[in-house]
């Protein structure tokens, strides 16, 4: 915190400290005074904290309560199944994506010179639509809103006879959206090392395929992790949207339930909180990792230096290959 | 393919409506997360921490969830949102007067849920200025707005624009989920219109429907893409 108010102030002396806690005591006691008059008194004139609403919610001795959380569990464990399937889906079908459009990048600037002119020019243009077909369909899926992506997963699939359960659709369309995302990570993250990586594989002898699985894959990995985990937090606020297809997750267990109990707001403060619980410890490990990555990355010369001896091709193709 | 040139009355009115949705949305949650951006930076540490907690709980919520509330809880509280009927305003924007509440409740929920995220991108542009720049701004003498106005906040709006325009971007592509909370006539909602109720195949509403959306977030997107070369190079 002292970090991030350094920029715009001094670091405060005794005087400032002194009016710093003053108005702290008086903004508390204003905040307070005002939420209880904006937040609290219009609340409870509407009688939102009576125990009829909240009781089937907290109180254990109401008799819908072990039936309530009972679905609100298994609500939360479809919610974490979509999301789990989603960011496995998303992360293996980006990881190729990006692959394949380095791969692409690499391929529109050769000139295969080794072969007949005709065919050569056929190889070119080849990869270079390939490319750009790659490219607009990272585009396009990339601006849809992935609402509407999970929508015509779910309208469109069974237009053509192929119909899944709801779940399917969820993690189909979430994977469209968040593949093409984390494709784009991987490649910022893969044409944001230094130049010397590539080109001193390549100096190795390493084909273009080898050295984006061995070299640039890896470490692109590596220094995107915050990203990848911020994304998790996307897909899992994401899986959110299988109420529009009727996937019975969280969200469309609490519509059940006010449907029944007739108290929204308290069961979706309930689901809120849930949330922002499982996403905020994410958002910190994220940070976290960020942290550690950046003071790693200071050090990063010294283990540079002991590559050579421990040069065992086999260990990092092992490692590589994973 | 008929449907696009039969019904383009029908698109181009979802296509305006979403615009104007966007619109209000991204104008709202600038100042909100504007105003959200100043207490966190704020010395006053109960400011900051209201600030914190703002932007903590709207960012780690599913924008889902605060449309529910709206849509759902602001009934229960019996509120309508009239607040948002305002007499100049909503005579441009007719859907913010009319008296299905809808439209106004997916407004307050796009827009809390957008200014989390608009806070994030100035207070990350504020702390990209150098501690150094301020601390000389201080030590030739300048107060704390001159500071504000002639050193912090023209080197962060640079370092903001970019991260702000992929919140906007977000924004259009997450204002998609009004049409499924009672917003009749806006592009998503037109979607389902077209094809449930109005039995029109599917894949042509499908990529007008696409094409809607795209129009509004590719060239945004392009645009910041060239901003953001435009800057690496010049730093």
């Amino acid at each position: 915190m002292s970090q991030q108010t350094s920029v715009l102030y001094d670091v405060p002396g005794p005087r400032q400290r002194r009016i710093t806690l003053i108005t702290s005591v008086i903004t508390s006691v204003v905040l307070l005074v005002g939420a209880y008059f904006l937040i609290y008194r219009p609340l409870d004139d509407k009688g939102q904290f009576t125990m009829e609403l909240w009781g089937p919610l907290v109180d254990p001795s109401n008799e819908n309560f072990t039936q309530v959380w009972e679905r609100i569990g298994l609500g939360f464990r479809h919610t974490l199944t979509a999301a789990a399937l989603a960011i496995v889906a998303s992360l293996a079908v980006g990881t190729l994506l990006a692959v394949l459009r380095i791969q692409l990048k690499s391929l529109t600037r050769r000139r295969f010179s080794g072969l007949a002119t005709p065919l050569a020019y056929l190889l070119r243009g080849l990869s270079a639509l390939l490319s750009v077909v790659t490219r607009v369909c990272v585009e396009v899926f990339r601006g849809l809103p992935v609402v509407l992506t999970i929508f015509f997963v779910a309208r469109g699939f069974p237009e053509f006879g192929i119909s899944f359960d709801s779940l399917w659709y969820l993690v189909i369309g979430l994977t469209i959206y968040n593949s093409v995302v984390i494709a784009e990570i991987l490649r910022s993250g893969m044409e944001g090392l230094p130049g010397g990586q590539a080109e001193a594989a390549a100096a190795i002898g390493l084909a273009p395929m080898q050295t984006t699985r061995m070299i640039l894959l890896p470490q692109a990995f590596r220094i995107m992790l915050p990203a990848l985990i911020s994304q998790l937090v996307v897909v899992l606020k994401d899986t959110s949207l299988g109420f529009i297809i009727s996937y019975e997750e969280t969200l469309n267990i609490g519509k059940q339930l006010i449907g029944v109990l007739n108290n929204p707001i308290q069961v979706y403060l309930v689901i809120a909180v849930l949330f922002i619980a499982v996403n905020y410890s994410l958002s910190k490990l994220a940070q976290y990792l960020q942290r550690r990555l950046s003071r790693g990355r200071k050090t990063a010369g010294i283990p540079a230096q002991n590559l050579p001896s421990a040069a065992l091709t086999s260990q990092a193709e092992g490692a590589g290959g994973n | 393919m008929n449907v696009l040139i039969d019904k383009f009355d029908v698109f181009a009115g979802g296509f305006w409506l979403t615009l104007q949705i966007c619109f209000l949305a991204a104008i709202g949650a600038l100042v909100l997360g504007a105003i959200v951006a100043v207490l966190r930076i704020s010395p006053v540490p109960p400011l900051r921490a209201v600030g914190t907690g703002y932007v903590n709980v709207f960012r780690n919520m599913p924008l889902t969830v605060v449309m529910f509330f709206a849509a759902f809880g602001l009934p229960a509280l019996g509120s309508n949102a009239d607040f948002l009927r305002i007499p100049v305003v909503d005579s441009l924007f007719r859907r913010l007067g009319t008296d299905l509440p809808y439209f106004r409740f997916a407004l307050i929920a796009l827009v809390l849920y957008t200014a989390a995220f608009v806070c994030e991108a100035l207070r990350s542009g504020v702390n990209a200025v150098p501690a150094g720049q301020a601390e000389a701004a201080r030590s030739i003498g300048l107060t704390f707005g001159q500071n504000l106005r002639y050193v912090v906040l023209p080197q962060s709006w640079k370092a903001s624009v970019v991260p702000l325009g992929s919140v906007i971007i977000a924004m259009i592509k997450n204002s998609a989920l009004v049409g499924f909370f009672g917003v009749v006539g806006d592009l998503s909602q037109t979607a389902d219109q077209l094809t449930s109720a109005e039995g029109y195949a599917f894949i042509p509403v499908a990529v007008g429907i696409s094409i809607g959306y795209l129009i509004m977030t590719v060239p945004l997107g392009a645009l910041l893409n060239r901003l953001e070369k435009r800057q690496a190079v010049a730093r």
